[in-house]
């Protein structure tokens, strides 16, 4: 067994580079993809790379790259979190209802990160100390918080168009949307995490062998409480970001399947599904691509339907990447 | 001429390699290697990992095209080379270690998977079971055709695994390191078998690193060494130090090294271990190992010895016993509080249950004392990491061109190398060794003895598991032996005797008491 990984590999050094040229090509592969696609839309309708256009698409983009940056955290632990979109809506409305407190408004923002956190570490519990497997915990949550979003405004939508936060969703600093540069911050926050503290090894070691990581003196239930927090957390943000933009929230529409574009954007950037391999700049090209794919498609007059083919052909195609790749690092 | 020249005149070899070479890209994974195996002979073939055996038998067995020039006769006639439809065909069939069986099927559907007899294109279950009944009459083996994969032993399946290379009629089986997950009782089994195999006619080539099979069971042995054909010795020409040397390339005169002096009774406790059981398969296990002493703990595969081990690292639940640590009670209820208290664990699987393969080997050695070497907000200190992992390529002669390169592209006894530098971060007072040199070349396991024993000249407490009998007695102080979850016995060395190997095998088997 030993001999076949060996004998292969007789010259480490040049193996190893070639695995790390490998990994930054699993990393960045989909970058080529996205300038083809932009620069393919642009040839289709030239309206698409302006500056106005370009800033509407990072601005599209940015609440699914957040709830992405919170499941790359998932993914990378070999995990899953399906329970987002509810997390989001259910955040969302927390937000709105607060704003509506007289003097006290503000405070929505904070009310829908505690919401989502909360929610992300009830996920996380269940998972880390139950030791239930994340997909079906997380697809119970999935349905169980899309009812506690609904339940928060009794089924109705709720309106506040004297919003004190919604220049998250509607300003600008600099002529940059405060959503892009929100989605930005949690993007450079997560890869200070993952690739700079001790935390971030940490969640790697998780994935890429559970037990290994046990044995080394590593609290695995706490790292995974971590990551589905962040990823609670960070559907949070997401509904504030959400509310901010609509100045309105809707427990039974908001935020649907938005677990499944996250998902994708992350498989998209290159992140193993069985987890320890990934980055989050992956993720981030993985959202961009949904959303120029989103963008591009409707300026190319493609119907809503085709859309929904395209996108899920999208996803299949990561996944067999994803495949491929595997296959590639199980060969050394 | 020779005599063996001779024999080879009046016998027509089964299996003739000539002038095999490989490369891939850059790499040459062998080079000119020729090999000839006699029908009804066990052919053993040894070197150092990374010496190109699985290389050339994948050459055999036609999942690698040779390189131009190189050329495989069956039976005289040249054979198709980078074919493996074709080489099955003529006769070769490899048993692998990963056992490729379908669980959920029988004996007789497994036999015939894929080569299914057939009548009028449908399975034919009755031939199907006549002929697998055949086939495992033929071996001697006790398990039925009709009986359920998922229900045998491990050595069991590895039996029908052969009894499927029968079904296509070979006459060249190659065994790549088949007693490596056995028992004793199942590699007996398993050895009467190739018995039966060559007095049928059949040509064996049997890759091994432990010389005792090699000895018990070869009738020939050839070496290889860094891709290169070394040497074949005939059976009466056997010897360790000959065989050492022909894989190592040099005279390993102190292959097992004992420089520490062993503790004599004044010597202090390090740990004390007191009727410990896991509610299992252990039952009131209590022992004492001292500062500076390598106490070995000897057992047949089974006997629980590795449960023994996780249970005193916390990796598993106690149900019942205390440990000490210095004469002072310490309660250990996972690997984690384990490492504080300053015990150590290496696994027997290092794969599986040891390295994180995808990352750096830097990562890899650093893994236990992240939080130690971090700054105040958690962050890395990858400069501490960088020279922790160089200073423990050099002490321990890691094989890699950088510390950034992944754990995976190690070859086995340097990836045993670096679980050892992890654990030695952690500086621990008592370290526990679960097969140390399990699935490492003779270079490297060398290196790791000489390891122990710098370890125990430090004072370190060590406890060794260990499969190998010459192991056991060339690098341990004392050794005690399990069976059926309970420890039977201690061998010591008294009066300049050696540990003595009977010894241990009664108590291993329970012979003692028959």
């Amino acid at each position: 067994m030993t001999d076949k990984a060996t004998e292969i590999s007789a010259g480490g050094q040049a193996t190893g580079t070639s695995r790390r040229l490998r990994t930054a090509i699993a990393a960045l592969g989909m970058l080529p993809v996205l300038i083809l696609l932009a620069a393919g839309f642009q040839f289709l309708n030239p309206r698409f790379l302006t500056e106005t256009n370009l800033l509407i698409v990072t601005q599209q983009s940015s609440i699914n790259i957040v709830l992405a940056a919170g499941m790359t955290f998932v993914i990378l632990t070999g995990g899953i979190d399906l329970s987002v979109g509810a997390i989001l809506a259910a955040s969302a409305m927390a937000a709105v209802m607060v704003s509506l407190v007289p003097d006290w408004g503000l405070l929505g923002v904070p009310a829908a990160i505690l919401v989502g956190l909360g929610f992300g570490l009830i996920n996380g519990l269940l998972i880390a100390y139950i030791k239930l497997p994340p997909f079906i915990v997380t697809l119970g949550s999935l349905t169980a918080v899309r009812g506690v979003a609904r339940l928060l405004g009794q089924d109705t939508t709720v309106f506040n168009s004297d919003l004190p936060f919604d220049f998250i969703g509607n300003g600008s600093l600099f002529g940059i949307p405060w959503l892009v540069i929100i989605a930005l911050s949690v993007v450079v926050l997560s890869w200070l995490v993952l690739k700079r503290t001790v935390l971030g090894t940490w969640i790697y070691a998780v994935g890429g062998n559970a037990e290994a990581a046990r044995l080394t003196g590593i609290k695995v239930p706490l790292v995974l409480l971590f990551v589905y927090g962040v990823s609670g957390l960070l559907a949070g943000l997401g509904g504030a970001m959400s509310a901010a933009r609509l100045y309105a929230a809707n427990g039974l529409q908001l935020g649907q399947s938005y677990e499944l574009d996250a998902i994708a954007a992350v498989i998209l950037g290159g992140t193993s599904f069985v987890g320890g391999v990934g980055s989050i700049w992956g993720t981030l090209i993985g959202g961009l691509i949904i959303a120029v794919l989103s963008n591009g498609l409707i300026l190319a007059g493609v119907s809503d339907i085709w859309q929904y083919i395209i996108k899920g052909l999208v996803i299949i195609v990561a996944v067999a990447l994803d495949r491929y790749r595997l296959q590639a690092g199980a060969r050394t | 001429m020779s005599a063996a020249a001779k024999i080879e005149t009046a016998r027509q070899p089964v299996l003739e390699m000539r002038h095999i070479s490989k490369t891939f890209g850059a790499i040459r994974a062998l080079h000119d290697v020729s090999l000839s195996v006699h029908a009804g002979e066990l052919h053993a073939l040894m070197g150092e990992n990374g010496a190109g055996k699985s290389t050339l038998m994948k050459v055999l067995s036609g999942a690698y095209r040779p390189d131009a020039g190189g050329e495989i006769l069956i039976d005289g006639m040249p054979a198709a080379t980078g074919d493996p439809i074709k080489a099955r065909a003529s006769g070769v069939a490899v048993i692998y270690q990963e056992l490729s069986l379908a669980p959920n099927l029988t004996v007789a559907q497994n036999i015939f998977l894929g080569n299914e007899p057939r009548r009028f294109g449908i399975v034919d279950r009755d031939q199907c079971t006549r002929r697998a009944r055949e086939i495992i009459q033929r071996l001697g083996v006790s398990f039925s055709a009709r009986d359920i994969v998922s229900g045998l032993s491990l050595g069991e399946r590895q039996l029908v695994e052969i009894a499927r290379a029968l079904s296509t009629n070979a006459r060249i089986i190659v065994m790549d390191e088949p007693t490596t997950s056995l028992t004793s009782r199942e590699t007996d089994r398993l050895f009467e078998v190739i018995a039966t195999l060559k007095s049928q006619g059949i040509a064996i080539i049997y890759i091994s690193h432990r010389m005792e099979e090699v000895y018990q069971l070869a009738d020939r042995v050839s070496v290889l060494r860094d891709s290169g054909y070394v040497g074949t010795l005939e059976r009466a020409e056997l010897s360790a130090s000959r065989l050492v040397s022909m894989m190592v390339g040099r005279d390993l005169s102190a292959f097992y090294k004992k420089d520490h002096r062993p503790p004599d009774e004044k010597r202090a406790v390090a740990l004390s271990v007191r009727g410990i059981s896991d509610g299992r398969l252990l039952k009131n296990c209590s022992l004492e190992l001292h500062k500076g002493e390598v106490l070995a703990l000897a057992g047949l595969v089974g006997s629980g010895r590795t449960e023994l081990a996780r249970l005193i690292f916390g990796a598993d639940r106690r149900t019942s016993g205390t440990l000490e640590l210095d004469g002072k009670p310490i309660s250990i209820g996972s690997p984690r509080e384990a490492l504080d208290a300053g015990i150590a664990y290496l696994t027997e699987d290092r794969k599986e249950l040891g390295l994180f393969l995808d990352m750096s080997i830097s990562d890899n050695i650093s893994m236990g004392v992240l939080a130690r070497d971090a700054s105040a907000g958690g962050l890395r200190d990858f400069a501490a990491a960088e020279r922790r992992a160089s200073k423990a390529v050099a002490d321990l002669s890691i094989r890699t061109g950088s510390v950034q390169a992944n754990a995976g592209s190690l070859s086995g006894g340097n990836q045993q190398k670096v679980l050892l530098a992890r654990l030695l971060e952690t500086e621990p007072k008592v370290v526990i060794l679960d097969e140390p040199t399990r699935g490492v070349d003779v270079g490297a396991k060398s290196e790791i003895y000489r390891l122990i024993d710098n370890l125990a000249k430090r004072g370190i407490a060590i406890l060794m598991i260990s499969s190998e009998l010459p192991e056991v007695i060339g690098v341990a102080d004392r050794v005690l032996v399990m069976r059926d979850g309970t420890i039977s016995g201690e061998v010591t060395a008294s009066e300049g005797q050696p540990l003595s190997q009977e010894k241990i095998m009664e108590l291993a088997t329970g012979a003692a008491q028959r």
